[in-house]
């Protein structure tokens, strides 16, 4: 019965001391940016490993989902919704599957797709240099772990997740003017681009959802970080931390969409 | 000299260390004995700062490292070197460069560092390994590797944490040949934890004996097995006894 009623105390200080370390940790590593020049091979490498080295992951996961997009679009206008299609409304199937593109699910499934790849790999690779004392080994040869390996993950995951998002918004547009033509046949290519541009907001959407890349780059990068630098408890221990780090991330992107699209729609 | 005065450490209410008092002279070739979980490594760990204490004191050359900032603890560090149990190698980086990584920070040239690198890896016999990665190295080259690594910047101090641990008895004997010999030739003080009664008995003048948290025994080896207490004397001769 104690137990019952201690669990959720216990919860609640465990997730208030997580939150806390984690924020001590992101201050730390922001407070090391301005050795960014003596850790800059450090930082170069990340922004390949992160950026250049994902872009196959992302042209494929963005140009079936733009497809998917495009699909489903098509469907919407081909059923009968008692929306009166003309060549005029027509010309909507590119702006909704733009729109969605460009500020949701480019940054969206890019994000979801690095928590995979990125958010597992770099808390695996701290979590591993934690239980095998490669940190206290850098420790004991004078160098900031945090400003060695915190920061410049950060930092390339914020950096190059823009960059990502522009990739995935561009082929997942191409996805859903594939998919949309070939599903809905009055639909052509013009008039799917004129579409898109009917509005004239493209261009802030756009920007609006690379906001939303830099958030997610830095939420993702710094949860995984956070996770693989406590990890304790040997090779179990660094699985639970990157198991731990997907899910955490996969939550606080989903949090951070919301937020965000309240905010600055 | 490295001075350790009423040393407390606990870790989730157990405690670990009970008020350790050890003073280290310039020149000695210390060895830390006991039990596994005795907190031997712990103990270490406290004299390069990796670990801060509960209570306690720790002083390097006079000077008190517990709450030192980052930037005073490098400037300790340059001084005091580490040897890791499994090596602690960098994965991602060769040989070469994990003997160059204590080196960057004097800000030499990069030549001169390959050169002291080199030279370092020519003390423990592993010329020619300059370009192979860590995983393609042995468990004792790993250690060798550890110790080109802590001695490339020509420490004042190097301690080592159970250097023999998982090493076949001819590789054990090596590397406690070359500990011995990095103690005369480099004129270090070295501090030793181990708990093979062979690493003791080839390279350390002086024995700490740690159990259940307090010092047993510190005195000399030749002394030791006239020491009264009964786990040391087990622990010497090897007959542990299942509780």
């Amino acid at each position: 019965m104690k137990n019952f009623f201690n669990y959720p105390i216990f919860l609640i200080m465990s997730l208030t001391e997580n939150l806390g370390k984690y924020f001590l940790l992101v201050f730390l590593s922001i407070k090391t940016i301005n050795q960014w020049r003596d850790n800059l091979t450090n930082i170069l490498n990340q922004m390949i490993s992160i950026g250049i080295k994902s872009v196959p992951i992302v042209i494929f996961t963005s140009l079936f989902s733009g497809m998917v997009a495009g699909v489903q679009a098509a469907y919407q206008f081909d059923v009968d919704t008692g929306f009166p299609v003309t060549a005029e409304t027509i010309r909507y199937l590119g702006s909704v599957v733009g729109t969605s593109v460009v500020l949701e699910l480019g940054p969206m499934i890019t994000a979801l797709v690095m928590t995979g790849k990125i958010g597992a790999t770099i808390s695996a690779e701290i979590g591993t240099m934690r239980v095998t004392e490669q940190i206290d080994a850098l420790e004991a040869l004078s160098y900031n772990p945090i400003a060695y390996l915190v920061m410049p993950r950060i930092l390339a995951a914020t950096l190059m997740f823009p960059f990502l998002v522009i990739i995935a918004d561009f082929f997942g547009i191409v996805g859903g003017l594939v998919a949309s033509t070939a599903s809905y046949e009055p639909l052509t290519v013009s008039m799917f681009f004129e579409g898109i541009s009917i509005y004239g907001r493209i261009e802030i959407d756009s920007i609006l959802g690379l906001i939303k890349a830099l958030f997610f780059g830095f939420s993702i990068a710094s949860i995984a970080c956070y996770k693989g630098f406590y990890a304790t408890g040997g090779a179990s221990g660094v699985g639970k931390a990157t198991t731990s780090t997907v899910v955490v991330s996969c939550i606080a992107i989903v949090i951070l969409d919301y937020i965000l699209a309240a905010l600055l729609l | 000299m490295i001075k350790i005065k009423e040393l407390y450490k606990s870790f989730e209410n157990k405690e670990v260390l009970k008020g350790i008092n050890i003073d280290i002279k310039d020149g000695e070739c210390v060895c830390i004995i006991g039990k596994s979980g005795t907190g031997k490594s712990i103990l270490l760990k406290h004299m390069i700062g990796l670990v801060k204490p509960d209570i306690g004191e720790i002083s390097i050359n006079n000077k008190i490292i517990n709450n030192l900032s980052f930037k005073e603890l490098q400037k300790i560090r340059t001084k005091i070197s580490i040897v890791f149990q499994s090596g602690a190698l960098f994965d991602d980086q060769s040989v070469i460069d994990n003997v160059c990584m204590p080196l960057i920070k004097y800000k030499y040239n990069k030549k001169k560092n390959i050169e002291l690198a080199k030279e370092a890896l020519r003390e423990v016999d592993l010329e020619g390994c300059d370009n192979m990665m860590p995983s393609e190295l042995s468990g004792g080259m790993k250690k060798r590797v550890g110790i080109a690594r802590a001695i490339s910047p020509h420490p004042d101090y190097i301690l080592y944490d159970e250097p023999t641990t998982g090493l076949d008895p001819l590789m054990t004997e090596s590397i406690n040949k070359l500990i011995k010999k990095i103690h005369r030739e480099e004129n270090l003080t070295s501090i030793i934890v181990t708990h093979e009664m062979k690493t003791v008995y080839s390279v350390a003048s002086r024995v700490i004996f740690l159990d259940e948290g307090h010092i047993k025994y510190d005195g000399l080896v030749e002394n030791m097995k006239d020491s009264t207490d009964k786990t040391l004397l087990q622990f010497i001769a090897g007959s542990g006894t299942l509780h």
